[in-house]
């Protein structure tokens, strides 16, 4: 596999100039993009059962559907625009990549097109839609949605498993002496031995990282005080989600770490810092990898639990880093530590489930009352973000040197651009300001539903009365007159 | 038809439905930008929320699709474009990026000089991302874009053709923009934005012809092979637009915009679809043809099916969401209903 590899695009010998800022420009573009792209797929199914809610009389529950619609109209939006950047930087960071694989893995973006379609269509009709569509009507509108976020986000997982375990092609020698991948059969490439897992672990990272983070908010509201139904409900809700999928989640991770003791076995060793190959190998967890071995880790005293963990046989021999040669291995520190946080906050976040099933069997206020309880929950979100952010660390980091697993070298995908230090620059600037636009928007949407406004209208102009009023203080004049569809 | 002419042909009418969709929506930003102060220009803005608030991002997905025919079709074309083309290509994602989120912005901004801020963001980036994009296929149809290596990266955007795309496919989102946005207002009976809508897009579709009529030199000498198609098998389609041009303006000085979009956006189709015309069989002109960039064949099959399946998934909703934004069924500059 590894002389195949070397054949196919030559070997750089030094790293590349692009490569650094490319992937630091990879890494937070895909970062930023994927926690927006988690409510994308996850928050319409909490959206529908509120609205089917509200349609059987439930009016804080419909009014709830309402907002979060309104602020994932906002959430979507630059979803969308971040996403399309994720598509030019495929070409523009990693021409190599695109020019020998584009077409094998192409189907696979071109299907999550056609979902990303669906989805802004019928969003477009549900957020719009309200008070113009028939109710019932309306609220199904959510299903589509929900379909194309699974479709489409199983799509873009499928593309990066396929870069852990490629298939669907044959490398064949061409004419010109190099390997080109032939005989592609696309439907095997988007099917591959990695999707299934990283696929239901992804989605249930997104369901827990929308269910904390909506969770958290309300929490703090209850916190301060705000014991109305419109934040138990709304506490109640995203809780239900995420007591379902956190559970579940480290027994796909589980899986998903046994793919990898058969398929990648560097990259599960960097993840357990294990250095050398090692017959019934003992589990160790947490401390840190200083460049040779793992100090400070607490090891379990039962032998052969990591070869029962990787292979569920307390004999088998786990592969270590020393199986490879250096240049093969990918940064152990990086990768074992961004492991151990994940499934750090992974058990804890479990922890915190029981604890809210044990309240909610005692005495359900609890759940609203219980002040430890709900500091808890204000935290369980930006640590649901971080257990995400770090899989995807460890999943890509724990990848290198490979952008394609065995068969290409990042450093021979990478692009020869000399610019791109201006290109993280400006994205990092730009990323940052859209962060701040995004929060400031959506915290000034709440506060303007506490103070019971339901409309939003914009001010497009300075109201009539603006000479009584502070310029920047202004409400916008929505009267009849203005809205379109009513002739004056 | 072989299999790679066939996905060439889907890829272009994605070109052009991008170009008109796409294209109004770019414009509309312009309108924005050109709307005058705050108190003047609030009608105009709230007309050009009204009218793609729902359907912007819809609007944008043609060029993902365009994108992903392009790297799963013709690979090596693909990663030579972004090679060559790299300048313009990160310059008009940062003008979607801040088009975009400050649009959604815009729409709950809670105070005037919040909306005002975001506002101009979206306006200006409205303005000068179509012209990075039309750089691009100007350094595409000029045949700068070597289909090995790295062509020069300066002068592939910036040339006489590159910039007569870029100039004319502004000036072409704006009065295509402009011909819509008058329909809109004189459908929701804002007769006051009519009169100075129609007269400002009767100005700009002038602008748009005389930038079409200078091109007609500088493609002459520059870009000999386009040139050399538009004059040949693309002829029709070129005269086709020029008329369906002219129509617009007479329709819309007699003050029928709602017939005069029509054809408008007809005109747009048919020079984008001159433009694909004449350029065939290259994909990049004088470097690589259709047949010569073509990616693997299943893949290339697999692409034809999933077009399939958006003609039927996607069409049907995109066209009801269309009618609905038409029909105020959807879409105020308020979304409560
Ligand atoms: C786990 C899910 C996931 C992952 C890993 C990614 N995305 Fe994403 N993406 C979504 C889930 C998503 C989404 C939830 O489906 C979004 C967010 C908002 C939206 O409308 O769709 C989206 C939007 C979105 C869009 C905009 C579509 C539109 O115009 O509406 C594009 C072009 C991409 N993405 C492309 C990418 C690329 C090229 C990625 C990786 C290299 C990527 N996404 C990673
Ligand atoms: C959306 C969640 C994802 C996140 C958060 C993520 C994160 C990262 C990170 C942290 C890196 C940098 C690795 C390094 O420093 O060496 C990286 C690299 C990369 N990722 Fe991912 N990734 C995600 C999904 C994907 C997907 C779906 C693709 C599909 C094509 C992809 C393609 C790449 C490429 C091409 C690189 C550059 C090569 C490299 O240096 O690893 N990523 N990503
Ligand atoms: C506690 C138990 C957990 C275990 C045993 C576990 C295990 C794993 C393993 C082995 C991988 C690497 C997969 C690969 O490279 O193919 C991974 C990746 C990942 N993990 Fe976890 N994980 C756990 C918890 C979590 C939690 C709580 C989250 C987020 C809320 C999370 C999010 C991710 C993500 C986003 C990835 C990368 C993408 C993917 O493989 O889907 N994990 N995890």
């Amino acid at each position: 596999m590894v002389g195949v590899a070397n054949l196919l695009n030559t070997t750089a010998t030094t790293a590349p100039d692009a490569l650094l800022p490319a992937r630091t420009q990879m890494a937070i573009s895909l970062g930023w993009h994927i926690i927006v792209a988690c409510f994308g797929m996850a928050w319409p199914a909490m959206i529908f059962v509120l609205h089917r809610k509200g349609l059987n009389g439930d009016d804080v529950a419909l009014e709830l559907a309402k907002r979060w619609s309104k602020v994932a109209a906002v959430l979507f939006a630059i979803g969308a625009v971040s996403g399309t950047i994720l598509s030019f930087e495929l070409g523009l960071l990693w021409p190599g990549l695109m020019d020998a694989y584009g077409d094998v893995v192409g189907l696979a973006f071109a299907l999550e097109g056609i979902s990303f379609f669906t989805e802004a269509i019928f969003l477009g009709i549900y957020v719009y839609g309200w008070g113009r569509l028939p109710a019932r009507w309306h609220s199904l509108m959510l299903l589509p949605i929900m379909a194309a976020g699974v479709v489409g986000s199983f799509m873009v997982i499928s593309v990066n498993a396929w870069m852990n375990a490629p298939t669907g092609f044959d490398l064949v020698m061409n004419d010109a002496g190099q390997m080109v991948p032939t005989n592609i059969d696309p439907l095997a490439a988007i099917f591959n031995s990695a999707v299934w897992l990283q696929f239901a672990h992804m989605y249930l990272a997104a369901v827990m990282v929308v269910g904390f983070s909506v969770a958290a908010v309300y929490a703090m509201g209850l916190l301060k005080g705000r014991r109305d139904r419109v934040h138990q409900l709304g506490l109640l809700v995203s809780l239900a989600f995420v007591a379902v999928a956190t559970p579940i989640q480290p027994v796909v991770g589980h899986f998903a770490g046994q793919r990898l003791a058969d398929e990648q076995p560097i990259k599960l060793a960097a993840m357990e810092g294990l250095a050398e190959t090692t017959d019934a190998a003992r589990l160790e967890v947490g401390g840190y990898w200083n460049g040779e071995e793992l100090v400070g880790a607490i090891e379990i005293p039962v032998d052969g639990l990591l070869s029962f963990l990787s292979t569920n046989d307390f004999d088998a021999t786990v592969i270590g880093l020393d199986a490879v040669d250096p240049d093969e291995r990918p940064p152990v520190a990086v990768v074992h530590t961004a492991y151990t946080i994940m499934i750090g906050i992974g058990s804890a976040l479990v922890g915190l489930i029981a604890w809210a099933g044990w309240l909610w069997r005692r005495n359900r206020d609890a759940l609203f009352t219980s002040k430890p309880f709900l500091w808890a929950l204000v935290a369980s979100g930006p640590a649901a973000v971080l257990a995400m952010e770090t899989g995807w660390v460890t999943t890509e980091v724990g990848r290198q040197p490979w952008i394609v697993h065995g068969l290409m070298r990042t450093t021979d995908a990478v692009t020869d651009a000399s610019y791109i230090w201006i290109t993280l620059t400006v994205l990092v600037v730009v990323y940052a300001g859209m962060t701040a636009g995004a929060i400031a928007v959506i915290r000034s949407m709440s506060k303007r539903w506490r103070e019971g406004e339901t409309d939003l209208a914009s001010p497009y102009g300075p109201s009539l009365d603006e000479r009584s009023g502070h310029r920047s203080e202004v409400k916008a004049v929505v009267s009849a007159v203005d809205r379109p569809g009513i002739q004056p | 038809m072989s299999v790679p002419d066939a996905v060439a042909a889907v890829m272009f009418a994605a070109v052009i439905l991008y170009s008109v969709f796409g294209g109004a929506d770019f414009g509309s930003g312009v309108w924005d930008l050109t709307a005058g102060n705050a108190r003047k220009g609030a009608p105009t803005r709230r007309l050009i929320d009204h009218a793609i608030g729902p359907v912007w991002e819809a609007n944008h997905v043609w060029l993902i699709f365009v994108l992903v025919f392009l790297w799963t079709g013709f690979p090596s074309a693909f990663s030579a474009i972004m090679r060559t083309l790299a300048i313009p290509f990160w310059l008009a994602g940062l003008g979607i990026v801040a088009r975009g989120a400050a649009f959604a912005f815009r729409k709950y901004s809670p105070t005037l000089r919040w909306a005002q801020v975001t506002g101009v963001i979206f306006a200006s980036a409205s303005l000068v991302t179509p012209f990075f994009l039309g750089t691009i296929a100007g350094g595409i149809a000029s045949g700068r874009v070597p289909a090995t290596g790295t062509g020069d990266k300066q002068e592939a955007w910036l040339n006489p053709t590159s910039l007569l795309a870029g100039v004319l496919a502004t000036a072409t989102c704006t009065y295509l923009a402009g011909v819509l946005l008058t329909a809109d207002a004189e459908r929701l009976g804002y007769h006051d934005l009519v009169a100075e809508l129609r007269r400002k897009s009767l100005i700009g579709g002038a602008i748009t012809g005389a930038v079409v009529l200078a091109g007609i030199p500088i493609l002459l000498t520059d870009s000999p092979t386009l040139a050399d198609g538009l004059l040949g098998r693309a002829l029709p389609l070129a005269a086709g637009s020029g008329l369906a041009g002219v129509i617009t303006m007479v329709e819309l000085y007699r003050g029928r915009p709602r017939r005069a979009r029509i054809v408008a956006a007809l005109a747009v189709a048919l020079v984008v679809a001159g433009w694909g015309a004449a350029q065939y069989p290259w994909v990049l002109v004088d470097q690589l043809t259709v047949s010569e960039a073509a990616g693997a064949n299943a893949a290339l099959v697999g692409l034809l099916v999933a077009s399939g399946l958006a003609a039927v998934l996607v069409l049907p909703p995109l066209i009801y969401l269309l009618t609905l934004a038409d029909s105020n069924r959807v879409g105020t500059a308020t979304v409560d209903g």
